[in-house]
């Protein structure tokens, strides 16, 4: 594979870049693999990278209905943090953070990771108690976290609203100052890229629509282009989760909704911070072209339409106001929509099933982006391993069965309320 | 923007409504012995179909009566609305 370096920059400007290799190639696919990846998300391209990366697998195909990249990966409004305060999910977001701050070297690829910091506003005594307890568990896992009142926070981000007749004053914020954002679609396909060259087979329009089970046990796909043989299979489809367990006779905790994002015109630097209000839902950072990425509430009723409502982004973006009062002035560039697999404690699931050589991978909601590294890195050792790993331990499907759940926001099982 | 039409009141944008789920979902009866595989299908488990699906919605704005819709989840075209002590026949 060809090095991207400044160098191959010159020699290719030379040659008017038309001699650049295929960043992966287009192959048709196998009768069998060793491990079948359904989904060329962020996920599944992990996923794959680290099979071969980690443990030597690359007889290994990710099937993808599209394109990779095409999908929630390349919707997200790319936040990354650890800022959370159950220990299952900090320290498996920790150890992602860790994967991130190594990517760009690691894959050879600018995944352009930014870690500005993120700020989440207080509006209340109640919410800075609240805030100080997560930031305190937060530096209990070894986590950054710092708590900042008004004053402190009006020095770092003096555009927001600190008059005083407002209907939710600032009283102050929880900063994870490692926390920050990435390039979606480079994440993608610099996995997309080192995966292909391990020998991984990348292959785009190609649907699932159908398992080969028998006797309890997974033996391939049904898919648009025929069917392929597999000892195992992971499913990494995100918002497709339910459609794929309906096939296989399964009923997961996880609903299918909406979230929409927006980015604004681009202006020139104004926000140096990821930003989230705390009355409600909303957060915004800006783009490196200098567009305000903005996004926050659920469209709040089930849907498979990729595309959004009119009131939730204008319910999203009065709170983004409210937050902020300059970007009322701003014209909207585009607004877009992504289907996401909402579990039942707003927690991930990364397991085994009953199904033997099935391993499920979902449940991501919101805050799937940042999890990429991590997810993929644990999902290639359960399904290496046949095994969960520590930190995908808490990730289990039948938590729910138990009553062991990760609900950090306490929010219980309506997936819609955000 | 959605409109739906609440059998008691008739058809309203949908900023007056609060949405409620799973219609489908029939909770345990009281007093029979059930499985915790069945209160986990109860609280936890959908199948979020995709295509023709009856919810619950609250006419939260207007008589704040819940009612059940049946809407399409991938085209959110609204084929049939009911009262909530309306049977669903499907
Ligand atoms: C608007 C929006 C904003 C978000 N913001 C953030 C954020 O700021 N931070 C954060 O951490 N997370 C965020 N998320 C969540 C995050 O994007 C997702 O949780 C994550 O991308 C999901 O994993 P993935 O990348 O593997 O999914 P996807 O990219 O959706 O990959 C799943 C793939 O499976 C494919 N597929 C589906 N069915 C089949 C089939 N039958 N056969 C073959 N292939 C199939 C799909 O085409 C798709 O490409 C956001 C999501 C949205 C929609
Ligand atoms: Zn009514």
């Amino acid at each position: 594979m060809q090095k991207y370096s400044v160098f191959s920059l010159v020699k290719n400007a030379l040659s008017n870049h038309e001699n650049w290799d295929l960043a992966w190639k287009d192959p048709t696919p196998k009768k069998e693999y060793d491990v079948v990846i359904i989904g060329g998300g962020g996920h599944g391209l992990a996923t794959a990278y680290y099979l071969a990366k980690e443990h030597n697998i690359t007889n290994v195909a990710i099937i993808e209905k599209g394109w990779i990249g095409g999908g929630n990966v390349g919707r997200n409004t790319t936040i990354i943090r650890s800022n959370y305060m159950h220990d299952d999910n900090a320290l498996f977001s920790e150890f992602g953070m860790d994967l991130w701050r190594r990517m760009s070297q690691d894959l050879n690829y600018n995944v352009m990771f930014s870690p500005r910091g993120i700020i989440n506003l207080a509006h209340s005594d109640a919410q800075m108690n609240t805030y100080a307890r997560r930031g305190n568990s937060m530096r209990l896992n070894g986590i950054d976290a710092v708590l900042l009142n008004r004053e402190e926070v009006r020095e770092i981000i003096p555009m927001a609203d600190f008059s005083d007749n407002v209907r939710f004053p600032i009283f102050g914020g929880l900063m994870q100052p490692s926390a920050g954002t990435a390039r979606h679609d480079a994440v993608a396909w610099g996995y997309a890229r080192q995966a292909d060259d391990m020998g991984v087979d990348i292959i785009q329009n190609c649907e699932v629509i159908g398992f080969d089970v028998s006797a309890g046990k997974i033996n391939g796909v049904r898919t648009s282009r025929g069917d392929i043989k597999a000892k195992k299979i992971g499913l990494c489809v995100a918002g497709s989760t339910n459609i794929l367990a309906e096939k296989l006779n399964m009923t997961l905790p996880i609903e299918t909704h909406l979230l929409q994002a927006c980015v604004s015109e681009p202006v020139k630097p104004v926000l140096d911070k990821v930003v989230t209000f705390g009355a409600g839902h909303f957060y915004i950072s800006q783009s490196d072209k200098g567009e305000m990425v903005m996004g926050g509430d659920l469209d709040g009723y089930n849907s498979y339409a990729q595309r959004g409502n009119l009131p939730t982004l204008q319910h999203v973006l009065t709170e983004g106001i409210a937050m902020m009062p300059f970007l009322s002035k701003l014209k909207m560039l585009r607004t877009w929509g992504g289907i996401m697999d909402m579990s039942m404690d707003g927690s991930p699931i990364i397991d085994k099933t009953h199904i033997e050589g099935l391993y499920l991978n979902c449940g991501w909601c919101y805050g799937g982006f940042k999890a990429t590294p991590a997810s993929g890195w644990t999902f290639a050792h359960t399904i290496a391993q046949d095994r969960v790993h520590e930190l995908n331990a808490g990730y289990s499907l039948n938590r729910f069965n138990t009553g062991h759940l990760l609900d950090e926001k306490g929010l219980g099982t309506k997936t819609w309320i955000s | 923007m959605l409109y739906i039409k609440c059998p008691h009141c008739g058809m309203r944008s949908q900023n007056e409504f609060s949405y409620g789920g799973d219609a489908t979902i029939k909770r345990p009866e009281l007093g029979k012995e059930i499985s915790d595989q069945d209160w986990d299908n109860f609280v936890y488990n959908r199948k979020s179909l995709r295509g023709k699906h009856w919810e619950l919605w609250q006419h939260i704005s207007g008589c704040r009566q819940w009612i059940k819709v049946e809407r399409d989840t991938a085209t959110h075209e609204i084929f049939n609305t009911l009262k909530a002590n309306e049977e669903i026949s499907l």
